[in-house]
């Protein structure tokens, strides 16, 4: 459907960018959520990335207080949410002064005029304005008064001043979709369901989506829409999902397809916390969700739950799962299986709460008092998280013993298309307890909680059931029986048992998919959110002609048994990675293989360009 | 329609484990498990039903010499462990066994959101009035001026008071007992598990080895019915080798008088546990021997109040109830989707 009038052009784009930018109080999270749904239902392939300040309220028009979103749409397969923007809405001069240097020269700036007055250009650091100073040249410049316009468009409504320019996120939502050809029914759907129970709010929020539209349609600066195909995705019903959102839906079809009930331990903590809430919502899939007291708690329970018999998990982030640490040596010794959570986010301390950072592999790895391995699996972006948190709940409760699940900031937040399963075509993971004894029987034999089947986990037994009464605890074991035992030998053996179940998963975890030759001049292996980077990058590597081959790693203690072997085929490693250099160390460690780093530590994502250039100067 | 099998009938000796039970001889923990084992039997629950949960102590050790299921877990976190456990499966009996540094240094703050949240736990601080475990620092319970080990010089933070810290954070039933007075332990103990609810029990222990006579005046036979003070629900405050002293309310403080000389029963302070103010609780718990007064033992305060366990499962109850059991592909095909053929 075309919505070009006559007089405009219509042009076919295969992929385009578009960054919202405004105050944080401008509603720029929900225009950009907007824009995702409505490119995704036209049936772009989309990535996109929340960009929010740390300060829930920073002073107005500040540049502390600027909040972006950005959306990468297309009709090919992408996987990363763009590297420079084609169109760049600022509602005021301090989103304009921040993220102005990701514009693409020639790219379409969009800008509230209205804003752009005494006080707002002096916040933002601007001697002259950019809008009158000719310093916006190379852009398409489009400064639309639309305070004043979103103020006549709801005129009559009785709304407040405030009330009235809390619609102009709607009024630049509009002017974008008319610019895309986007159809505006999603979004008055989502008018509708919101604000259904204040009809003059609704009200007014249809007007200003529109009044922006037909701005678009009516006025002659702005003379060609852009057009962006439907991308060939594999067939099926799709939706558009948050990391998140993935995670704990994941964690709900695991519990289902393990029959546990599903017990969530957690602490409030950015960017984690909307796994809490997102389970929070659904407790009639018999989901018990704890918010404790602090994290050390949370992991108390959650050790709690499991020994309960509980499909146990812990959500966190970094200063959270520091706090966990002592717990989580609990959680190995007394050999119970649990989920441990962490979006990572910047640190150290408190660091860059809202934003991303791959700085958490080693606590994951090593953050624990004494021999204390645990089994490492990393999400690769935000659908993934669905899939592989059941596979760490898997391997934990297969393996009895806690398994780490690390996602991060950019992958929480951000969203893509994902292909809708259907329950009855997901494995079902199978969880089997002992069963009780009669203790009064003659030949009652007391019940030992550290016998071992062939993958050397102990039986899950669970407290209720008869004659299987024993204690764990965080003093070492005897195998077998389970007492106390301070044996030198048995302590040897019982660190090797424990090092030994997380090496077995090796032998239970898929091939390492190499995307491109398996040998070659340089092989890029990455892991976590860096995915979409560095895959971009090589396919453009692969397309100019160059030996380059892509790993991503999703098991990272252990690694794949093949890994070392695809390493060596390549003259070259490459490890980007959004902290100093985690894997790599570990690389170095296990294999004595010189891989070398590309490391940022800056908050953001690595843009495709970043990779590329690395690539090109190693081959 | 499956037939109960009726319980066997259990004795003490049942519940103990095969451990070697390790504490110092002469500890006052001793007692406080034999009293457990004995009460046990009487609670009317098989083995499997009942998990003893503690920290890191000489009293955490414990859950290893009952033959029930039990976690030694670590140094303050029992209540947050048994709060996974409980919330998971609210029909087991959960004892949490702490002692003063476990529960109110290190684990001050599980101990005030579990009684907050009055889970039913049962939970048992053992008060010995030092560090066992690490060998005699003082704790959190020990007198100002206490010299030990790492107070040479004597102790200069004021103690805290485990049951006024109870009874702070809004506990449904507080108690306490002394490790040699067995009858009135076991009595305690029983009271303990009989409540719905967080149940919270100090009992005095004695560590024999740091901090040997710490309770010498409230167990000694010749000054205890003169130091303590047995508490009974709707009785006046009386106490005394010839019960002839009582407890009075002078305005909102409380003031020892001895009875005769114009003081009746009818003018003392008469307890009652089940108030539901906490306030009389509270002036109790504040009754000190080194203040001039007895020190109360028994059922300080019993209240009915909801349970967290019940209601976290109550509420998965109503949102079933509301939204019928989840139904995951439904879920997943909420809100908007499209079709790629
Ligand atoms: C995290 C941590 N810090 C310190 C210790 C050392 N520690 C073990 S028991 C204990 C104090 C125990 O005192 P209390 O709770 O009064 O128990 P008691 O031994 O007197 O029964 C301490 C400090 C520990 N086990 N873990
Ligand atoms: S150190 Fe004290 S508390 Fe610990 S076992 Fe010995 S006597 Fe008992």
């Amino acid at each position: 459907m075309s919505t070009a009038t006559p007089e405009k052009q219509l042009a076919n784009v295969e992929e385009a960018t578009v960054r919202f930018c405004g105050d944080s109080g401008d509603g720029m999270q929900l225009a950009g959520t907007q824009f995702t749904n409505t490119s995704a239902l036209a049936g772009n392939d989309v990535a996109t990335f929340p960009d929010f300040p740390a300060e829930i309220r920073a002073p107005r028009g500040t540049k502390a207080g600027v909040s972006g979103f950005q959306i990468h749409f297309s009709s090919n397969e992408i996987y990363t949410p763009g590297d420079t923007v084609d169109s760049l809405v600022a509602m005021n001069p301090a989103a304009l002064a921040t993220n102005l240097q990701d514009l693409r020269d020639g790219g379409i700036l969009l800008v509230n005029k209205d804003a752009f007055d005494k006080k707002g250009l002096e916040q933002a650091g601007y001697e002259t304005n950019p809008l009158e100073d000719g310093s916006l040249e190379k852009y398409k410049l489009h400064s639309v008064e639309m305070t004043k316009l979103v103020r006549l468009a709801v005129e009559g409504l009785g709304l407040s001043q405030k009330e009235a320019d809390r619609c102009r996120n709607f009024f630049a939502m509009g002017l974008v979709f008319w610019l895309y050809d986007r159809s505006l029914d999603p979004t008055l759907r989502f008018i509708e369901t919101k604000f259904g129970k204040k009809p003059e709010i609704a009200q007014a929020n249809t007007a200003a989506l529109k009044a922006g539209f037909n701005y678009g349609e009516t006025v002659e600066a702005i003379n060609t829409q852009y057009h962006v195909d439907p991308a060939v995705l594999p067939p099926g019903k799709y939706r558009n999902i948050m990391g998140n959102t993935a995670l704990a839906w994941g964690l709900l079809a695991a519990a289902q397809l393990s029959e546990k009930r599903l017990f969530l331990g957690a602490y409030p903590i950015t960017p984690a916390s909307d796994i809490l809430h997102e389970l929070s919502k659904h407790k009639h899939y018999d989901v018990l969700t704890f918010q404790a007291e602090d994290e050390i708690a949370a992991v108390t329970s959650t050790i709690g739950a499991s020994f309960a018999g509980a499909m146990a998990v812990t959500a966190s982030s970094g200063p959270g799962i520091a706090l966990k640490g002592e717990a989580l040596g609990l959680a190995v010794i007394t050999e119970l299986p649990m989920v441990i959570i962490n979006v990572q986010r910047g640190g150290p301390s408190t660091g860059l709460p809202t934003k991303t950072e791959q700085s958490d592999l080693w606590q994951a790895m090593y953050g624990r008092n004494g021999e204390c391995p645990m089994c490492v699996i990393a999400a690769s972006g935000p659908a993934d998280c669905f899939y592989a948190v059941q596979e760490a709940w898997r391997i934990s409760s297969k393996y009895m013993m806690p398994v780490f699940f690390l996602t991060d900031g950019y992958i929480a937040n951000g969203s893509e298309p994902w292909r809708i399963p259907k329950m009855a075509d997901l494995p079902k993971i199978e969880i089997k307890h002992p069963e009780s004894r009669d203790s009064a029987a003659d030949d009652f034999e007391q019940f030992q909680p550290y016998t071992r089947d062939d993958l050397l986990a102990r039986p899950w037994a669970i407290p209720g059931t008869p004659g299987l009464e024993h204690r764990l605890g965080g003093l070492e074991k005897a195998d077998g029986t389970g007492n106390v035992s301070y044996d030198p030998a048995n302590h040897q053996h019982m660190t090797d048992v424990r090092q030994k179940k997380v090496d077995l998963v090796a032998d239970d975890i898929p091939e390492q998919k190499v995307f491109g030759e398996k040998e070659g001049d340089l092989l890029v292996l990455s892991w976590g959110g860096t995915y979409g980077s560095c895959t971009t990058a090589v396919r453009h590597a692969q397309k100019a002609g160059k030996k380059v081959s892509h790993c991503h790693l999703r098991y990272i203690n252990p690694f794949p048994k093949d890994l070392e072997g695809i390493l060596r085929g390549f003259k070259q490693v490459l490890i980007p990675e959004l902290n100093m250099g985690q894997l790599r160390s570990i690389i170095r460690d296990r294999y004595l293989i010189d891989a070398k780093g590309l490391n940022k530590v800056q908050g953001k994502p690595f843009s495709v360009a970043e990779i590329s250039e690395k690539i090109n100067e190693m081959v | 329609m499956s037939i109960e099998t009726p319980l066997p009938v259990l004795k003490p000796a049942d519940f103990a484990s095969d451990q070697d039970v390790r504490w110092c001889p002469g500890c006052g923990d001793y007692s406080i498990l034999a009293q457990m084992k004995k009460v046990m039997p009487t609670l009317g629950l098989p083995r499997e039903k009942i998990v003893f949960i503690s920290g890191i102590g000489c009293s955490s050790r414990f859950p290893y010499y009952m033959n029930t299921y039990g976690m030694h877990s670590i140094h303050g976190r029992a209540p947050a462990v048994a709060t996974g456990l409980k919330s998971v499966r609210p029909d087991l009996q959960c004892w949490v066994i702490t002692g003063d540094g476990d529960g109110l240094s290190i684990g001050g703050n599980h101990l005030m959101h579990a009684i907050r949240r009055n889970m039913d736990l049962n939970i048992v601080l053992f008060n010995n009035r030092i560090y066992g475990l690490t060998k005699g620092q003082y704790s959190p319970t020990s007198p100002l001026g206490k010299k030990t080990k790492s107070t040479p010089m004597g102790a200069i933070d004021n103690p805290l008071h485990p049951l006024s810290i109870a009874i702070g954070a809004e506990a449904t039933f507080v108690a306490r007992s002394i490790d040699t007075n067995i009858k009135h332990l076991g009595a305690m103990l029983s009271r303990a598990a009989e409540h719905r609810g967080t149940a919270f029990l100090e009992v005095y222990q004695n560590c024999n080895v740091f901090n040997d006579g710490a309770w010498q005046y409230a167990t000694d036979r010749q000054s205890k019915t003169e130091t303590t003070l047995e508490l009974q629900h709707g009785k006046p405050l009386i106490f005394g080798k010839d019960r002839d002293k009582g407890i009075r309310l002078n305005g909102l403080d409380p003031e020892v008088v001895e009875l005769g000389k114009g003081i009746k029963e009818d003018d003392l302070l008469f307890h009652d546990e089940k108030s539901p103010e906490p306030s009389l609780a509270y002036l109790l718990s504040r009754m000190r021997y080194e203040d001039g007064f007895p020190e109360p033992i028994g059922v300080f305060r019993s209240v009915k109040a909801p349970r967290y366990d019940d209601m976290i499962n109550d509420q998965i109850e109503e949102a079933q109830k509301q939204h019928g059991k989840g139904d995951l592909d439904k879920l997943f095909n909420s809100g908007e989707t499209w079709d790629v053929a």
